[in-house]
């Protein structure tokens, strides 16, 4: 029994070594992205903090640093939201519940659609924007207006709220399908009062990470032409300009002061980006369902 | 109730009114079948059983009985099952209608992620028995001998109670809309010894008024139940294919004491091989 208790003291067991090198390579990766990510916050914030105040939020851009402000931007940003919800919500979410409650796996066109999609979620946002230009500018003549951008970043979108929507579906369990349509339910009841009900904090959840998505494109409304100088207020129907249009447009000045202010702008978006992200962690840790 | 269950069984086979024949059925999954050629009556007011191993089939029989077989898109029945003379499945034969009168009880819980109370007004209210709701809730609760247990927290959710709980639950639901029948899937299989005696107390006040059919693993359980005892077996086919099929029906002391058939005797007393 000595041996034993001598082996189980000082016996070391092969393999420590590789197991403690592949935990600190573990760590290193990690302390990459948390370096980097935190270099950036710790940069930005130092130099913009003083460039956020009213002037930012409440005055239009100007030829002066210190007389301009993001206003149109930032009001640009919160249309495109608000726009984008309207449209990628339910299509997205009925596409979803479509692929997901309806359509027969075993049908081609079905498992065409699904490929697609997923294709779809994987294309350059500057494909999108040409899109934009070609088929709403031009071809539909909608000239360059806030709609059509709005339009452009929901087709964006919509791929990565379908994928969502879909994984929120599928993680309702069958038996609460069985037991609704035991219960002599129609399928119109089953998906309506059970399935959606339980999916919904799941599709809330995904499409709030899809529009913080969205809020920070630039490339697509470049392209159909998002103008980087509007010192008046947007309309639907009007030209426009985006928060990350405007920080683009000022990084590109000569003024070293514009570079300050955009840095400024760029706390705005994080902090708008972050709260829509933190909402949605939240709504999905207080919905979270148990089974 | 003075009666016992013998004399209650045999007043009731005595009638030997079907509510269902069952017509060489055979259900396929994707063109394969997985029961075939399967004939029985389902007598009103009884508790048929169906007994038998894993994969012969018993599972899939019982979701003929409300169409939920419907829902797997691969797969097919054919043959007939006539429900007081009508074929369930004929073309004119909606299958919501078909499971508002033919309630079912799954192997595994199933209540909805919803309050108690909303778990079983879910059939009235989809069925559009509006009149009597909270009525008709507390007569399901009583019915299921769960009321006691619940009455004072109806409006929780309905994922806090026992499994035990859970599941008479979900006979409270199956019985909230009225059915004539109650299919049963193992209803007790994932539940502790105590839970189970009390489904099964349960299904004998049940039978008085619903026609009860049931599938279990357990044999002891098919004894104390049942009036009426199906046994299926698996029969391997030249190819290697397994189909469930049809042993032996008949009245429950008979399966279990002087069955007919050699394979029902080998299963029923432990010799199964």
């Amino acid at each position: 029994m000595k041996e034993v208790v001598i082996e189980l003291r000082e016996g070391r067991p092969r393999g420590r070594v590789p197991g403690r090198l592949f935990l600190a390579y573990l760590l290193l990766s990690v302390a990459v992205g948390l370096v980097l990510l935190g270099w950036l916050l710790v940069d930005v914030v130092g130099r913009g903090f003083a460039w956020v105040d009213a002037t930012l939020f409440f005055d239009p851009p100007s030829a002066d640093p210190q007389l301009a402000g993001a206003r149109p931007a930032i009001l640009g940003t919160l249309y495109l939201m608000g726009l984008l919800v309207a449209f990628t919500v339910p299509i997205g979410v009925g596409t979803a519940i479509y692929l997901e409650e309806y359509a027969r796996k075993d049908r081609w066109y079905n498992r065409l659609l699904e490929v697609n999609i997923q294709n779809l979620a994987a294309v350059p946002s500057i494909v999108y924007g040409i899109l934009g230009l070609a088929f709403l500018v031009r071809g539909l003549g909608l000239g360059e207006v806030l709609l059509a951008g709005a339009f452009i970043l929901g087709l964006l979108v919509l791929p990565t709220i379908v994928i969502a929507g879909r994984e929120a579906i599928r993680a309702v369990p069958g038996s609460i399908r069985d037991g609704a349509y035991a219960l002599g339910a129609t399928q119109w009841q089953v998906v309506g009062r059970q399935v959606l009900p339980a999916a919904a904090p799941g599709i809330a959840t995904g499409t709030i990470l899809a529009l913080s998505r969205a809020i920070g494109e630039t490339a697509p409304l470049l392209m159909i032409g998002a103008l980087t100088y509007v010192p008046f207020d947007p309309t639907i129907l009007g030209e426009f300009t985006a928060l990350p249009v405007q920080i683009y447009n000022w990084t590109r000045q000569p003024q070293e002061d514009f570079k300050l202010l955009a840095a400024g702008a760029i706390i705005v978006l994080l902090v708008l980006l972050l709260a829509m992200n933190a909402f949605a962690i939240w709504l999905r840790n207080r919905y979270q369902k148990r089974w | 109730m003075t009666e016992t269950h013998i004399e209650v069984r045999e007043r009731t086979l005595a009638s030997r009114e079907p509510v269902f024949e069952v017509r060489d059925l055979t259900v396929s999954y994707s063109g394969v079948p997985a029961l075939a050629g399967v004939s029985l009556d389902v007598y009103r007011r009884a508790i048929t059983a169906f007994i038998g191993p894993s994969g012969c089939g018993k599972s899939t029989f019982i979701r003929c009985f409300n169409r939920m077989n419907d829902l797997i898109p691969s797969a097919s029945v054919d043959g007939t099952i006539l429900y007081h003379g009508q074929d369930l499945y004929a073309r004119d034969v909606d299958p919501v209608a078909v499971r508002r009168l033919i309630g079912m009880v799954f192997q595994k819980p199933n209540p909805f992620p919803k309050s108690i109370f909303d778990n079983v007004a879910f059939g009235p209210r989809v069925l559009g028995m509006k009149d009597g709701l909270e009525e008709r809730v507390e007569k399901a609760l009583h019915d299921a001998a769960l009321w006691d247990e619940v009455k004072d927290r109806l409006k929780e959710g309905a994922l806090s109670l026992s499994g035990g709980q859970q599941q008479r639950l979900c006979i409270a639901r199956a019985l909230a809309v009225e059915p004539e029948v109650i299919l049963m899937d193992e209803p007790a299989s994932a539940l502790d010894p105590i839970s189970t005696t009390r489904i099964e107390d349960l299904m004998h006040e049940l039978k008085r008024e619903y026609t009860i059919v049931i599938v279990t693993h357990n044999m002891q359980q098919a004894a104390r139940v049942a009036d009426m005892t199906a046994f299926f077996s698996v029969e391997v086919g030249g190819d290697g294919r397994r189909t469930g099929v049809l042993v032996e029906y008949d009245e429950t002391p008979k399966i279990f004491t002087t069955p007919a058939d050699k394979r029902t005797e080998d299963y029923v007393t432990g010799r199964f091989g």
